[in-house]
């Protein structure tokens, strides 16, 4: 892990595995607001083994808070791994889903961003187009940026999504503090 | 066999050992009580919920044993909150019990509905919904687990009422299966010899023990060390007891209003072995100015805690106990011998200041606490309140006896002392339990005085009454130009008040009357209440202001 000198803050990813227990995402959530943790994106969903969910949070801080929110998390009685990705080879992945008004005359336009994007129209109607695109938060934000000036009705992005590359997994990766 | 949700409750609290419980009954827990009858648990009906959690955390930290309290649903269960936050701040086992509505009203605001677990989430270690008996016995199971091992700390169990009616099959599991909780017990062997290398090639170390060495029962061990090596030990407010504080190495309470000798070694020390203590804020003061010329070794059981405050050149994560007793072989003996002389030294000038108050004709506190420690040989268990009282206690009252404070050190929670004292005396039948309260926290909890009766506790209760909030008027006098804006509090007559409870009342306004009241106090077998009137502008002395190094502090004033 790279060392940041203390007040030099970064994003960092954080990948925790927790029981699928009623109440645990409240628990996670409560932690961050209680110690004034600050969170950018956060995504939860269910991961490989039946009855433990897969969290990746996104968290600025400098290594002291980082390291802090990994054992504060950790001390979560239903969390049972969590592991700093940061550094290590990931595949790192947002979903967005975009609804932009479209006329007549600007649906070739939308449609060609979309191709050059390898995003997806997945819903047409008569003054709109929903897009959908998976990738880095970047190529998301690129193409929120070119569609803006068409005018975004709605928006939806998943948070990011983050796994390590090859046969290593997050659940053999982390460090328990 | 096939029981209902109320009985496998106290099946299983039966069988986790528990013999008493604080609480209050209320529509959403009837099935309980109905049923407790028939166990072997002693119930102690207190006069408000916060008191049935000071009294189980009282308990629990006097005995060790997990403290269990109970209170109904919606008020009851915000009633409990400040003791639970008490208790989970200074890392004490306690298993909160409370009712809830019926699984089929939960969430539409019925009567007496609120979200316990979702309030109480951010002050307790873990907790438990139940809306289905079938859970109900592995739930208590692993609270008690969770409770009394690793960090200790709060587990609160919710039992919907139509959970507490319901039948099922009742089987105490043998075993908790908690893939996300495994406590780090042993420290690293290669990290515990490099703080046994560090340990010995100090010249002037200091050992700082909070509560976590009385959670681990390691005094013995600690002891040896400090022995061994002659390393001179302070230790915190939760930290005093772990050894006999008469005894030459020990400096007693360091911090913002510890002893001058205790935090000038802290600042001069090349070696600062921290065990069992967070090192909070109000024994380092801010962080970067805390033991600027030391390396510090951090001993906890909580990794959490390691570099949250204080910046650590050698972590170890343990239990105290475990960590100490591997790394007692490896500590050579030492004298070091002048730099225990200049701690002496230092002492001696400190205690050249504290003569003070065993001259002067007031009745001052300082004398009072001195007298009760005198009369009580410093083998009371003293249950002490917050604010100028608790540090009255803690710099004059020299613990002999293990487990011999029972104070909020974190939380700070005035009130504390009443109710706690419920749970130590009934912890500790045979203890002589002395409770020291100021006027303004003992008026937050009185109302425990009828538990005391009801329950034939033999309480020693001192008041230093002096009129104000005090700590906080001794604020506004230093740092807010003598304004006491809210700090004058009236009292009633509390010699008076005690014996409407039916418990003898005395009250002392002159210094000469302290003795004979106090040997009065420790002769009466059952409960006695002092009303001490003490002068009302005494100052707790020395203080570190705030914002600045432990060793610059404001000093007791001397004689002309």
């Amino acid at each position: 892990m790279s060392v940041t000198p203390a007040g030099v803050y970064s994003r960092r990813t954080l990948v925790a595995l927790m029981e699928d227990k009623p109440g645990v995402l409240g628990r996670v959530v409560n932690l961050f607001r209680r110690r004034n943790y600050n969170i950018e994106s956060l995504s939860v969903g269910h991961s490989e083994v039946p009855g433990i969910s897969r969290m990746t949070v996104v968290v600025h801080g400098d290594d002291a808070v980082v390291e802090q929110v990994m054992k504060q998390l950790y001390k979560l009685v239903n969390v049972t791994k969590v592991s700093d990705i940061t550094d290590d080879a990931a595949v790192i992945r947002e979903l967005a889903l975009i609804k932009v008004s479209a006329s007549p005359a600007n649906r070739a336009e939308i449609k060609q961003l979309v191709d050059i994007f390898r995003a997806q129209i997945i819903d047409v109607a008569p003054e709109s187009m929903t897009v959908e695109i998976t990738g880095t938060e970047d190529k998301v934000d690129s193409l929120i940026t070119m569609l803006r000036p068409m005018g975004i009705k709605e928006l939806a992005r998943t948070g990011r999504v983050a796994m390590l590359r090859g046969i290593v997994s997050a659940k053999g990766n982390g460090n328990r503090p | 066999m096939r029981l209902n949700g109320a009985k496998i409750l106290w099946e299983c609290l039966v069988r986790e050992g528990v013999e008493v419980f604080f609480g209050i009954t209320g529509g959403k827990v009837i099935p309980l009580y109905h049923e407790l009858p028939n166990y072997p648990i002693r119930s102690v009906v207190v006069r408000h919920e916060q008191a049935a959690a000071h009294a189980a955390d009282g308990y629990a930290r006097a005995t060790g044993k997990v403290g269990v309290c109970l209170a109904t649903s919606g008020p009851g269960a915000t009633n409990l909150v400040t003791g639970l936050a008490t208790a989970q701040m200074d890392s004490s086992p306690v298993v909160a019990i409370t009712g809830q509505v019926s699984v089929t009203d939960l969430g539409t605001d019925s009567f007496q509905e609120v979200d316990t677990t979702g309030i109480t989430m951010p002050i307790v270690k873990h907790s438990y919904l139940i809306t289905d008996v079938r859970e109900l016995a592995k739930a208590v199971k692993e609270a008690f687990h969770l409770a009394r091992t690793g960090r200790p700390g709060v587990v609160l169990i919710d039992i919907t009422v139509n959970a507490q009616l319901a039948q099922t099959e009742f089987e105490y599991p043998e075993e908790v299966d908690l893939p996300g909780y495994k406590p780090t017990l042993r420290g690293n062997m290669r990290q515990i010899r490099q703080a046994a290398e560090m340990i010995n090639q100090a010249q002037e170390p200091v050992v700082v023990a909070g509560h976590g060495v009385i959670i681990a029962q390691a005094e013995d061990a600690l002891l040896t060390l400090i022995e061994k090596a002659q390393i001179p030990l302070v230790t915190t407010l939760l930290g005093k007891s772990v050894v006999p504080e008469t005894h030459p190495l020990c400096l007693g309470m360091g911090g913002m209003h510890g002893e001058a000798y205790a935090n000038n070694a802290m600042q001069a020390a090349d070696l600062i072995i921290g065990i069992g203590t967070r090192f909070d804020d109000r024994l380092t003061s801010t962080a970067s100015t805390y033991a600027p010329k030391a390396k510090i070794i951090h001993i906890d059981i909580d990794p959490a805690e390691i570099g949250k405050r204080v910046r650590v050149d050698l972590p170890i994560v343990g239990d105290a106990g475990h960590v100490l007793r591997e790394l007692l072989p490896l500590v050579q003996p030492a004298t070091h011998a002048e730099w225990l002389a200049r701690i002496e030294a230092w002492r001696a000038e400190s205690r050249a200041r504290d003569i003070l108050w065993q001259e002067t004709t007031g009745l001052v506190p300082q004398y009072v606490v001195h007298k009760i420690w005198e009369a009580t040989q410093g083998q009371a268990i003293m249950v002490s309140d917050v604010g100028q009282n608790q540090m009255w206690e803690a710099q004059y009252y020299r613990h002999q006896r293990r487990r011999g404070l029972i104070t909020s050190g974190g939380l700070g929670t005035m009130g504390f002392a009443v109710p706690a004292a419920l749970g130590v005396a009934i912890g500790c039948p045979d203890a002589p339990v002395w409770v020291v309260a100021g006027d303004g926290g003992f008026q937050m909890t009185l109302q425990e005085l009828a538990t005391i009766v009801q329950e034939r506790l033999p309480i020693k209760i001192a008041i230093l009454n002096n009129g104000f909030l005090g700590m906080v008027r001794q604020w506004q006098e230093f740092f807010f130009q003598r304004n006491y804006s809210g700090t004058p509090i009236l009292g009633p007559d509390f010699a008076k008040l005690a014996e409407a409870y039916g418990i003898p009342g005395i009250t002392v306004k002159e210094k000469s009357q302290v003795e004979e009241a106090v040997q009065r106090a420790v002769a009466t077998p059952g409960p006695i209440l002092i009303d001490f009137q003490i002068e009302r502008e005494e100052n707790v002395f020395p203080m570190v202001p705030v914002g600045q190094s432990i060793d610059q502090m404001i000093r007791r004033p001397t004689l002309g």
